[in-house]
């Protein structure tokens, strides 16, 4: 991906005396892992096609905590949270976006009460509405002989109820979508969560990730497609374990739409 | 004379609901040790979660054999009690089928009770096969060895006990009208029992009295023994349902609470202008640092407390569990179930001190659950969305691993290297802030 994003900070729109439509909350992930990475840029290349005016803080953003606070940790995930909404409501910011279930979790439900109130959206949902009211197009041609499953993501679906933004868009690339045997509200996890993603997992006769894996092999896909950072990462890793890399691949929902517009 | 059976009845009565009171002042004992919690808001919205998930058994029916065997034996309970009310006023007046005069009512009653009564059987047989001949595999997992397992059966057998002597009861009663026995009035339908009555049919009159007498003391003293014996059992929560659903979370399911107390301490933290080493003002009383997280189960809520005493060990939780489905020790019914023997065992200190606790050198923590089951979760809350009563045992692990990282600092150390990551770059994994853009232009 060598063509130019424009991607604007918070700072400079402060300095033109602007305030953003949205802000986009890269994460951790998206700002530092290289999979992950693809999935902003692809975001990204949504939101300019969008001409979405958004912003993002740059340097100024922090992990949310909510890795720490699910480790147990509470006073750092309280810092980080406290941290992050002096920043965000020194800005004013209203309205954010952003591709980690987690991040969305944490922001919409965990940040409230310390004093935190935005109204936030995971990438699915917004494209969805971007789509909704005309602004963005989708050609779909691309993936139109394949097919696709989508692993929910724990914190996505159970944790948040979103379950249909995500399939909409897998349709309008005009693939065949089709489900697992354990979907939505009984979606197996990819293993990640609880800050399990930090660690090796204790001393059981699978790793979880294979196991997700397995259920969405079972679906013959060409593509498994998700809206999770993490996810990506431990579908991409049970992958490899089936032996499967060079037939199935994993993506993001927002690199699907991407390259369909 | 005559009126010695009234008497009879009337003491078993009083002793079998006298102790159930004690068992239930025992049980809101033990229940209030767990610390408080406000759970008074969103009174309509909890209404009605009781109603659609205890009342109309709204997720057992998410599995649809075990759903509909449940469904049978929850109405047969709910619907046959009303004849236990008929049993329990003629034992104290001395009459004999009191409800008789409702006429075609009253058969259609005695009817359907009967009726229910067989598919009661039916289901319960059902049951016992799961959880015996085809052993189901959540239902012979390591934590159900021993009492688990045995306490499941027990409570097969003393319903299918019950039915039985119900039935034998009115189709002596059938056969008993059908001789013109004056004390027996014409009064019920009989459409299981009549089929039991022609094995009646060579008895004397006063034999099948006697059959018909033994049967209706045995069922009611039979209906006392068991409400005496749920307190004992994992069949609480035919009681407890209720306000556990009622109790249950609202709030989105990944929403995990923030704990006030840590909230106070770091916003004194942040604040530039506390000065930290400021003598306590007079007039504030300080307060005994509260304990971050828990070790014991007097540091979980008292609704933690209530969901250990209303999980009847289904397993539906650990079956969904991923960490428990790729072989690790974790599994959230177990968690629960070490939870509610803890805090029996504390009761049962509380008793034997005169309701002071003498510490026994034992806790939750290590005693009952190991860290390694408590470090194996994933927090992606399918044991929650699987309990069909709302019982939440991700809340339980996670006070629990602050417990460990916060009053020991006994995580995992690559938990602890991805902490202080975070704490020194804002990400978890070692990366300077300053590259946080760097993504663009890759």
């Amino acid at each position: 991906m060598s063509e130019v994003l424009k991607v604007k900070t918070m700072e400079e729109f402060m300095a033109e005396g602007k305030q953003p439509e949205i802000l986009f909350w890269v994460g951790s992930a998206g700002s530092y892992d290289d999979r992950a990475k693809k999935i902003s840029r692809a975001f990204v290349k949504i939101l300019n096609a969008a001409q979405v005016d958004f912003a993002v803080l740059g340097p100024e953003e922090s992990s949310t905590g909510d890795v720490t606070k699910r480790a147990g940790n509470e006073f750092l995930f309280q810092m980080q949270a406290l941290m992050n909404i002096e920043i965000l409501n020194g800005y004013e910011i209203k309205r954010i976006v952003t591709c980690d279930p987690h991040s969305f979790n944490t922001l919409k439900n965990e940040y409230p009460s310390l004093g935190g109130n935005y109204e936030v959206f995971h990438h699915t949902t917004y494209i969805k509405e971007l789509l909704d009211s005309g602004r963005l197009s989708v050609e779909g041609k691309v993936y139109k002989e394949k097919r696709i499953t989508f692993h929910d993501p724990c914190y996505l679906g159970r944790a948040n109820s979103v379950y249909d933004a995500p399939r909409d868009l897998l349709r309008k690339t005009n693939a065949e979508v089709v489900e697992m045997k354990r979907h939505k509200k009984s979606a197996l996890c990819c293993g990640a969560g609880g800050a399990q993603m930090f660690k090796e997992p204790e001393k059981g006769d699978m790793d979880i990730n294979v196991l997700r894996t397995k259920d969405a092999l079972e679906t013959q896909p060409n593509i498994i497609a998700t809206g999770c950072p993490y996810c990506n990462t431990m579908m991409t890793d049970g992958i490899k374990a089936h032996e499967k890399e060079d037939s199935v691949s994993v993506l993001d929902v927002a690199e699907l739409i991407a390259n369909s517009l | 004379m005559e009126l010695v059976p009234n008497l009879l009845f009337a003491v078993a009565l009083i002793v079998g609901i006298g102790f159930f009171v004690r068992n239930v002042k025992k049980l809101t004992r033990n229940i209030k040790l767990g610390r408080d919690v406000d759970v008074s808001d969103h009174k309509s919205q909890r209404w009605k979660n009781m109603l659609r998930i205890a009342l109309g058994q709204s997720k057992m029916v998410v599995r649809p054999i075990a759903g509909l065997m449940h469904l049978i034996v929850y109405a047969g309970f709910l619907i046959i009690n009303l004849e236990v009310l008929e049993i329990i006023l003629d034992g104290i007046l001395g009459t004999h089928r009191i409800f008789a005069p409702l006429g075609v009512i009253y058969d259609v009653l005695i009817g359907s009770f009967e009726i229910l009564a067989l598919l009661v059987i039916v289901a319960v047989v059902v049951f016992w096969i799961r959880r015996n001949a085809i052993k189901l595999q959540r239902f012979v997992k390591p934590e159900m060895k021993g009492w688990p397992k045995k306490d499941g059966n027990l409570i097969l057998y003393i319903e299918v006990v019950l039915m039985c002597l119900f039935l034998t009861m009115n189709a002596a009663d059938f056969q008993l009208q059908q001789l013109d026995v004056p004390e027996y009035t014409k009064a019920g339908a009989f459409p299981v029992s009549q089929y039991i009555s022609g094995l009646l049919q060579d008895l004397s009159v006063s034999t099948l009295i006697l059959v018909e007498r033994t049967a209706w003391w045995l069922h009611i003293l039979g209906i006392l023994a068991f409400l005496n014996y749920l307190y004992y059992s994992k069949h609480l929560h035919i009681i407890l349902a209720f306000p556990n659903t009622y109790f249950g979370k609202l709030n989105p399911q990944g929403q995990f609470n923030n704990l006030d107390s840590v909230t106070k301490e770091v916003k004194l933290m942040m604040d530039p202008s506390a000065d930290p080493f400021a003598a306590p003002t007079e007039d504030t009383n300080e307060e005994v640092p509260e304990k971050f997280g828990a070790s014991d189960v007097m540091d979980l809520s008292w609704v933690q407390l209530m969901n250990a005493y209303t999980c009847t060990e289904c397993g539906r939780c650990t079956s969904e569990c991923p960490a428990n489905q790729t072989g690790k020790k974790l599994s959230p019914r177990k968690i629960m179930m070490d939870t509610r023997d803890r805090l029996e065992e504390v009761g049962k200190n509380l008793d034997a001190n005169k309701g002071e606790f003498q510490p026994d050198g034992k806790q939750l923590l290590d005693d009952y659950i190991s860290r390694e089951e408590l470090w194996a979760c994933t927090t992606c809350n399918a044991c929650v969305e699987a309990c069909p009563v709302s019982i939440d045992p991700l809340s339980i692990i996670l006070e629990m691993r602050r417990f460990l990282v916060m009053e020991q600092s006994a995580a995992p150390t690559e938990l602890n290297n991805m902490m202080s990551n975070i704490e020194n770059n804002g990400a978890p994994w070692p990366y300077n802030q300053m590259d946080r853009l760097n993504w663009v232009n890759e």
